[in-house]
């Protein structure tokens, strides 16, 4: 099949929507099918062949931060070349209401297009006007999917309708290492934090409150802090009796990231909301770590109700504390959350979930019908002409 | 009349016009997808009839609940004569008789035991999600399409021309439990 895929993120900042793509284009180019994938491009060095630029990313405020998109005359003269080099069986857009490539291939394809919306209610608020003009693209897609019960609730609430659910996928391969982080001392029981220190809803506040009671019962408990942030601050923040136990790594490669996810005998997700989905508690799972997260809804799906990884009430330290205490002194638990977190992870596993995205494919081509360029009551597009 | 309210009286009419015209594209791009959609689901459906057939008809079944596959699967596959709501209604039929033939994890091991029946099952279960799908598919247009009709304008200037009332597509479509191992 000739799959065009479009991210309307720039391809070298790195986010959710980002890898999504990357990781679905990937997955089905190992199972045999053709695809191109459109995203805004700054350099144009190291990028797979499967990538074609769709314009120069330029930094907007939407959605509450600072987006890289692409939009315009000239980023859509791109679509619409890409899409009739293209020849695509099936296109399919992801965020599609984002004001970037994704909306814009929307509007100058037509045929069969499906759409994946990422983000969910909290964190993108449209204005009516923006979707009265969205709406014409919109309506020409087929099928719609949903990341999340939350994406999904979002796009019934606002869109009327339905989407179908299929989650994130991680390609557990890519987490499942033999190799240490040098950091850790093997020696020692240790625990891993991963995220923005200074972002409060990653909740490493609730961590650090839980970790004089986790030390005092754990002398010699090495806990490890991954990602960027301010450590100096950081450090003053902690209670002096804890400071010796906690080592900070900074911001660390995706392959040191599933090191050091292996080296740790827990890995801690305080997160206190903002996770429509969860997808690090998968790559723990994957790279066989235990996992002890807040009971979000997304968490405690993802761990399948806990039985899959240790939960607590979202924002209690003193819960997070009693739990990590008991992982980390009681090796059988542990090794209990981490088989059951490798088979949990499988219904995650990118070769799995493109079998439900293949299906979707499958039932909005099964015409034969191809995409092409819409040029129905499109001045612009009759303007531009044959360009 | 001074000439400035002529001006704008022709440009709000002008501005009117583009509006009638774009709601107009818009119907007939939702019309069109309907078409497609349902020309999509029928497809689907009849892959999900013969799937259905072949295996009652392979011999990897036992011969009873074979007869009533069999049955449902060529019922569902000639109502389509009879208009929607036969087709429909032994659609749904096909669905049940599947359900109930395959529920049985005796059955599902009988036939799992030759090496096509396997295969069958796994064709029977990827063509009952993709009519789930498709249906589903369906009936956002139908829904979409239906929320622009009802609009005041496009029912006082019938911008819908003569395009029959769109209907969505009701059937039960349950995928049998177990059919493929995980």
């Amino acid at each position: 099949m000739r799959i065009g895929l479009v991210c309307p993120y720039a391809w070298d900042a790195p986010g959710g929507v980002r890898s999504h793509v990357a990781d679905l284009a990937q997955t089905l180019i190992a199972r045999g099918h053709e695809v191109s994938v459109l995203a805004p491009i700054d350099e144009s060095d190291d990028v797979p062949e499967w990538i074609v630029d769709g314009g120069n990313p330029v930094s907007v405020p939407y959605n509450g931060s600072v987006a890289k998109l692409s939009f315009g005359v000239k980023a859509t003269g791109r679509v619409r070349r890409w899409i009739r080099d293209g020849n695509f069986d099936v296109l399919h857009v992801h965020e599609p209401l984002a004001p970037s490539l994704s909306l814009l291939a929307c509007w100058v394809g037509r045929g069969p297009i499906v759409a994946t919306w990422h983000s969910s209610s909290e964190r993108s608020r449209m204005l009516s006007a923006s979707f009265y003009i969205a709406q014409t693209a919109m309506e020409k897609v087929t099928a719609r999917i949903a990341v999340s019960e939350d994406a999904r609730r979002f796009l019934v609430g606002h869109l009327g309708g339905d989407a179908v659910l299929i989650p994130n996928g991680v390609r557990v391969s890519d987490f499942v290492t033999d190799e240490r982080l040098e950091a850790f001392d093997s020696s020692r029981p240790s625990m891993v934090f991963l995220g923005r220190m200074d972002e409060p809803r990653k909740g490493l506040d609730v961590l650090v409150a839980a970790l004089p009671a986790i030390v005092e019962r754990v002398p010699n408990v090495q806990v490890v802090i991954v990602g960027p942030g301010d450590v100096e601050e950081q450090r003053d923040s902690l209670d002096p009796s804890v400071r010796d136990n906690v080592v900070y790594l900074g911001r660390v490669s995706d392959a040191d990231k599933a090191r050091a996810f292996a080296s740790a005998d827990v890995y801690v997700a305080p997160h206190t909301g903002g996770e429509s989905f969860g997808i690090v508690l998968a790559e723990a799972m994957a790279a066989s770590t235990a996992v002890l997260a807040s009971d979000l809804p997304a968490f405690r799906s993802v761990l399948a109700d806990g039985a899959a990884g240790r939960l607590f009430p979202t924002g209690d330290s003193a819960a997070l504390a009693a739990a990590a205490v008991d992982l980390l002194i009681n090796s059988d638990a542990r090794a209990e959350l981490v088989e059951a977190g490798r088979v949990r992870v499988m219904d995650f596993d990118w070769d799995h979930v493109v079998d439900d995205v293949l299906a979707v494919y499958d039932s909005v081509t099964v015409n034969g019908e191809h995409v092409t360029e819409d040029l129905r009551g499109q001045l612009v597009g009759r303007l531009m002409g044959r360009s | 009349m001074a000439w400035p309210w002529i001006v704008l009286i022709a440009f709000v009419i002008v501005l009117f016009g583009l509006y009638l015209s774009m709601t107009a594209g818009r119907l007939d791009r939702l019309h069109q997808r309907i078409d497609t959609s349902a020309l999509g689901l029928d497809a689907l459906l009849l892959r999900r009839s013969a799937v259905a057939l072949e295996l009652a008809t392979s011999g990897v079944m036992d011969p009873a609940s074979a007869i009533v596959v069999a049955e449902a699967a060529h019922a569902a596959r000639t109502a389509g004569e009879r208009g929607d709501l036969a087709r429909a209604s032994a659609e749904s039929a096909l669905t049940q008789a599947l359900v109930i033939a395959l529920e049985e994890p005796e059955e599902l091991a009988l036939i799992r035991d030759t090496e096509s029946g396997t295969e069958l099952l796994a064709e029977l279960d990827a063509a009952c999600r993709r009519v789930e799908l498709g249906r589903r598919f369906l009936n956002d247009a139908v829904r979409a399409c239906r929320a622009v009709r009802r609009q005041f304008l496009v029912r006082a200037l019938r911008l819908a021309g003569y395009a029959p009332w769109p209907q969505t597509w009701e059937m039960d479509d349950t995928v049998p439990v177990g059919l493929v191992e995980r």
